[in-house]
């Protein structure tokens, strides 16, 4: 079988998370891609101080009050404190795992949802393409902040994985979209045949013979996916609709908008929120845009 | 049936079905609300002391058949509909006898004002940089690519919040916000349009920033693509000058660009609530805003129906213009492929 592949001129690598990895490794060693060091090197910073920092540094509660209205910072509070007079570089740690946990929910229940839709329909075709690719056309056209006000609006009380759900509930169609497309041109492919000639079911050549196929897409998809559902939470949070009973960076900008803290000056109030979320956002980006080019060579240049 | 009526009908078919869907999703969820949002209400206004004994029992009693809370939801729901089919969006429960369509209209034209002229400029500047920088390279491209990849990938209301402490706060060259000047009525005067001007670039240029930055990213891919493509190899092949083989990589590059447009100022009414809330500027953002502090629901639904018409109308036409100019399209779509 291999002789006759091998004188194709698209040869299919087959991307396993194996090999995804070592690829990853090897073109990014090589210097090919400086963004995708920096990305990942902002990402670890940024993930060790949001999930290792309250270890570290004694769990703190980030709801108590320890000092008065906007304190400047000091060596007691080091980021001075918010509104209420609770500690900010507490809170900041706090909220930045609050976003990441529910970004990281959100990410993967759209990612699931989607690769789930995306593959069934692609991969059965007929009827059953019709009409999940009908649903999800209906669902990608209906603006997702309007499900996201109402759904959080009917919630009264939204724990942090409630806010994940809601987020990813939402946010899965476009991932349906592009993955069926990607099934679709995978469907003809001879290894399919000789997986189905040897009695495989649906289930197992989606699982086996379509995902690994396309494991760098889906990949990539989530990384978008993560992104986006920590943006989701932070608007939402912004418009008052965010986490209950905790912190988030939404939240802290939330309050620091409601309480002037812009317009008083008091930059330690909204500034850290401010640049983590810039900066988790443009490293997941640069993240994604890189990986674009190492699985995707056509997008490189010279 | 022609090809392109069937494409029209079924595509008003999907696009009717999302609107009931939505309308639905709109009428259904704030309903979902333990207790009766009008007990609520009722019992805030109370302990506001703002009115007592009867006029409180009518207030009461406008609510509920407003609502018609005393009947089964499918009832509900017709009534619901019977008021939208009029352009009757219901009373504001938070600024209590004023109309949910009159508070809207009053807020939607700061909103167009902003946002309009924001995308128009954002997408022509971005793409003119884009498509340079696909076509120049090098250090050119790199730089622009980087840049506008950072500006279009911080939050909006994030680079919002910057411009406004940066620009207003710490070296106060704009007024820190608002709409006009405190103290002033909106008239239609040359002194307030001066001032409402000066309250206007702040968040204009918050806007415009990201809109260069994710259009000129967008444009360069798209041309880079092209660049790469066939057709452009064997242009070349045959000795086609230059100049020309960009012309169609341009208009090819183009058309995905054309449809961002339409969709973005579809969505201007949702795109940018926080922009509107961080400069405090009174759009339909700051008024959602108050509407969700006070819970105050069928403002929260006239707004939110707002940015659900406005969207699937823009893609919906979207769609209509592409099936009037992409043969391609309207065969996929009548089964014909």
């Amino acid at each position: 079988m291999d002789v006759v592949a091998a004188p194709q001129k698209h040869t299919v690598v087959r991307r396993g998370p194996l090999r995804l990895l070592l690829s990853i490794l090897r073109l990014g060693g090589i210097g090919v891609n400086a963004r995708f060091w920096v990305s990942i090197g902002l990402l670890s910073a940024i993930l060790i101080f949001g999930l290792l920092g309250p270890a570290l540094l004694g769990k703190r509660d980030p709801l108590r009050i320890v000092g008065g209205l906007y304190d400047p910072p000091s060596s007691k509070v080091w980021l001075g404190t918010d509104n209420f007079g609770r500690d900010v570089f507490t809170q900041l740690m706090y909220g930045t795992r609050t976003s990441l946990t529910i970004g990281l929910i959100a990410g993967a229940i759209a990612t699931g949802i989607g690769v789930a839709i995306g593959t069934l329909a692609g991969f059965r075709g007929g009827m059953v393409e019709e009409a999940l690719m009908g649903f999800t056309n209906v669902v990608i056209t209906i603006p997702s902040i309007v499900i996201l006000i109402l759904l959080s609006i009917a919630v009264q009380s939204r724990s942090i994985l409630a806010m994940g759900l809601i987020i990813g509930i939402t946010s899965w169609p476009w991932t349906a979209r592009a993955v069926r497309a990607q099934t679709a041109s995978l469907r003809a492919r001879e290894h399919l045949d000789i997986a189905r000639l040897s009695g495989a079911g649906t289930l197992s050549l989606i699982l086996w013979d379509i995902i690994p196929y396309m494991f760098s897409y889906i990949f990539m998809a989530f990384v978008l996916q993560f992104a986006s559902g920590i943006l989701q939470e932070a608007a939402l949070s912004l418009l008052g609709l965010g986490p209950s009973n905790t912190i988030s960076l939404g939240i802290m900008l939330h309050w620091s908008l409601l309480w002037e803290a812009v317009r008083t000056g008091a930059w330690w109030a909204f500034f850290p929120p401010t640049v983590f979320l810039t900066v988790i956002a443009f490293a997941l980006l640069l993240l994604q845009s890189s990986l674009d080019e190492i699985f995707n060579p056509r997008l490189r240049r010279k | 049936m022609s090809p392109f009526q069937r494409y029209l009908l079924t595509k008003t078919g999907w696009y009717l079905l999302a609107f009931f869907l939505a309308i639905a999703a709109n009428f259904y969820l704030p309903r979902l609300i333990p207790g009766n949002p009008v007990d609520a209400l009722v019992a805030r206004m109370a302990a506001g002391g703002g009115a007592e004994g009867e006029a409180l029992r009518r207030i009461y009693q406008h609510y509920i058949s407003e609502f018609g809370l005393d009947r089964p939801m499918w009832e509900q729901f017709l009534v619901y509909l019977g008021n939208l089919a009029r352009g009757d969006l219901g009373t504001s429960f938070s600024v209590f006898p004023a109309r949910v369509s009159d508070l809207i209209l009053k807020a939607l034209p700061w909103t167009i004002a902003l946002q309009l002229p924001a995308i128009l400029l954002g997408w022509i500047l971005g793409n003119t940089l884009g498509a340079i920088a696909a076509y120049r390279g090098g250090w050119f491209d790199r730089g622009a690519f980087v840049g506008s990849l950072f500006i279009s990938s911080i939050p909006y209301y994030c680079l919002a919040i910057m411009l406004l402490y940066g620009l207003a706060v710490a070296l106060p060259i704009f007024p820190a916000g608002g709409g006009y000047s405190y103290g002033r009525l909106p008239t239609l005067s040359w002194s307030f349009l001066m001032d409402a001007l000066r309250h206007y670039w702040l968040p204009f240029l918050s806007l415009v920033l990201i809109f260069i930055g994710g259009q000129a990213v967008g444009m360069r891919s798209m041309a880079i693509y092209e660049l790469n493509s066939d057709y452009v190899n064997y242009a070349r092949s045959l000795g086609v000058p230059d100049r020309r083989i960009i012309s169609y990589i341009f208009r090819n590059a183009m058309l995905p660009q054309v449809t961002g447009l339409a969709l973005s100022i579809g969505s201007l009414v949702g795109g940018a609530l926080i922009t509107e809330i961080v400069f405090g500027y009174p759009g339909i953002g700051t008024l959602l805003f108050s509407a969700i502090r006070q819970n105050d629901y069928p403002l929260i639904q006239g707004v939110t129906l707002l940015i659900v018409i406005g969207i699937l109308l823009a893609n919906y036409l979207v769609d209509i213009a592409y099936g009037l100019i992409d043969p391609r399209v309207r065969a996929v779509q009548a089964g014909e492929r």
